[in-house]
């Protein structure tokens, strides 16, 4: 056998296996949604999560849709690959939301406005430099057997679970006006809002921030005007087509001309330049594509079974099913009803935490919104679960699934990027995916200030990364040829 | 283990990329693209899926001409020959 013919058999063996891999995890996943639904049918709740994760994962891996990779080959490598292909979700996810939102299922609810997001996505954008991957990135690369970036996981996890629940010694570093402001909530004792950084700043500061969506400031009467001129046209689909053409006069424009030998190019020639950028990496633009029709069909899904239990919340009906352990003092648990990424990353840890001794349930974070509920019914943090597992399949069906086993120089950078997106996170209400993403594709134009926030941090990164290689090779002269 | 820059004959160079994650490979590539001169080859080892993405784009951008692609065993190893 030829050594041609014996790499093929070994590839067409790897495939084969891989294949099956793939087919293993599916029907172990149906095999457990079976069993779930047998006990009692309305884990139903829980497992539409569950898939929709599958199939995000299974997109994210697909189209590499990578939010960090958007933000950083752009200024690293000038690529506009993946910010283009996010803005293409973007735009695909605002039209399928604006529709859930007039079919009366949307689950969405607007962030409010504040210096805080601009802070926040500053410190969470210079993080992903250093950790190779955004938070839904990092899911999907998990499941690509990067164990770096399950490292970034652990770091995003554990840096928020204890961010939120900072002991009184954080105190010094809150306004004494926050303070004020918590004192006057009036929130149960068992809380202590006063008591920590993180629930001053909450209490005192958010909560008395407002916010909305487009659609609500149009307020014509019409639903279908709000959402879909309002929250669609004009929150995302205008700004993603500025963003667009800002993106092929910067990094496209110049060698598009090249390639083409176009020297007096005309309006045709640049919307075609414009067209072949957009189409430029089909995977992305499908991923794009794929990840918009399904947030906004987990909206509807999750908007219409909560309508059908007659809920608004999950942690409802885990009470109605005799599950109250970890349930906020609401009765609620986290449940944001489309694609979410950090908080249940928290959930993770404090529960861990928590078991471990942590008194974490005094705290607005977790004893007030989101709970700590066993991460086995904690339905938001096995979509995340579900993501890893969908990116593994994909990436064992197409033989890109390794074990990768990072040196010290990423696992450092993971753990210290991990922690920073963590906080960065907290502070400016969600990543890449609940502060950008979910925020401006339903008329919350936060969503673009985080963006902003996040490119600044972003390109401050990049600077600092850049230096980071210059330090390498003058100091060990490896690259110094 | 550290990333592996290194002349293997005159206009061949070695950039081994393989345990890095982005952004590593796909600016290190850039970075020692940079250092070659115009007709050198570039013989590129990484193991990161998604870097592969960014490095194509880059290369078409940037007129360098990526000719031979071996990958299907998790480590990827192309050849760009610069423009």
């Amino acid at each position: 056998m030829s050594k041609d013919t014996a790499t093929a058999a070994a590839g067409a063996g790897a495939m084969h296996r891989g294949t099956l891999y793939s087919g293993i995890i599916v029907a172990l996943v149906a095999i457990v949604s079976a069993m779930a639904l047998a006990a009692d049918t309305r884990w139903i709740y829980l497992l539409v999560y569950v898939w929709f994760g599958l199939a995000y994962g299974i997109f994210l891996q697909y189209g590499r849709f990578c939010m960090a990779s958007a933000v950083r080959d752009l200024f690293a490598v000038k690529v506009p690959r993946m910010a283009v292909g996010v803005m293409i979700a973007t735009a695909l996810f605002s039209l399928t939301a604006a529709f859930v939102n007039v079919a009366g299922y949307s689950t969405f609810h607007p962030h409010p406005l504040g210096w805080h997001i601009l802070i926040g996505g500053l410190i969470f954008g210079f993080g992903i430099i250093f950790t190779g991957g955004c938070a839904s990135g990092s899911l999907y690369k998990s499941g690509e057997g990067n164990i770096g970036s399950m490292l970034v996981l652990f770091s995003i996890s554990f840096s928020q679970a204890i961010f939120v629940d900072l002991g009184s010694w954080s105190n010094a570093f809150a306004p004494a006006s926050w303070e004020a402001s918590a004192a006057d909530k009036g929130m149960p004792e068992s809380l202590s809002v006063t008591d920590g950084w993180f629930d001053q700043f909450m209490a005192g500061y958010v909560w008395d921030l407002s916010g909305g969506t487009v659609g609500q400031w149009l307020g014509t009467g019409s639903a279908w005007v709000n959402s879909f001129l309002g929250n669609a046209v004009i929150s995302s689909i205008l700004p993603v087509l500025a963003i667009i053409v800002v993106l092929y006069i910067w990094a496209f424009r110049k060698g598009y001309l090249r390639r083409e030998k176009l020297e007096n190019p005309g309006l045709g020639d640049e919307l075609r330049g414009i067209w072949k950028m957009v189409t430029s990496s089909k995977n992305t633009a499908i991923a794009g594509l794929g990840l918009g029709v399904f947030a906004g069909l987990q909206m509807w899904v999750t908007g219409a079974l909560r309508e059908h239990y007659g809920i608004f919340n999950f942690g409802e009906l885990l009470a109605k099913m005799g599950y109250t352990n970890g349930l906020t003092i609401q009765y609620t648990v986290f449940d944001p009803g489309y694609w979410y990424i950090t908080t249940q990353e928290a959930q993770f840890a404090g529960w861990i935490l928590n078991g471990m001794g942590a008194d974490n349930m005094d705290n607005v974070y977790f004893g007030l919104t989101n709970g700590l509920p066993n991460p086995l019914i904690n339905a938001p943090l096995l979509m995340s679960l579900g993501i890893i597992l969908g990116a593994a399949m994909i990436a064992l069906v197409k033989k890109e699934f390794k074990w990768k086993v990072p040196n010290m120089e990423t696992a450092i950078f993971a753990l210290v990027g991990g922690a920073l997106m963590g906080i960065g996170a907290r502070i400016g209400m969600g990543c890449n995916v609940g502060a950008f993403f979910a925020a401006v594709t339903n008329g919350d134009l936060t969503g673009w200030i985080f963006l902003a926030g996040m490119t600044l941090g972003g390109f401050i990164g990049v600077k600092a990364f850049n230096a980071w290689m210059e330090y390498r090779a003058s100091k060990e002269d490896d690259f110094a040829l | 283990m550290g990333i592996k820059f290194e002349k293997v004959d005159e206009g061949d160079f070695l950039l081994d990329c393989c345990g890095y994650v982005c952004p590593h490979p796909q600016m290190y590539t850039k970075k020692a693209l940079q250092k070659m001169d115009s007709g050198d080859v570039l013989t590129l080892r990484f193991d990161n899926p998604s870097s592969g993405e960014s490095i194509v784009a880059m290369c078409e951008s940037e007129g360098n001409d990526l000719y031979e692609r071996d990958e299907g065993t998790g480590t990827y190893v192309w050849k760009i020959r610069k423009g």
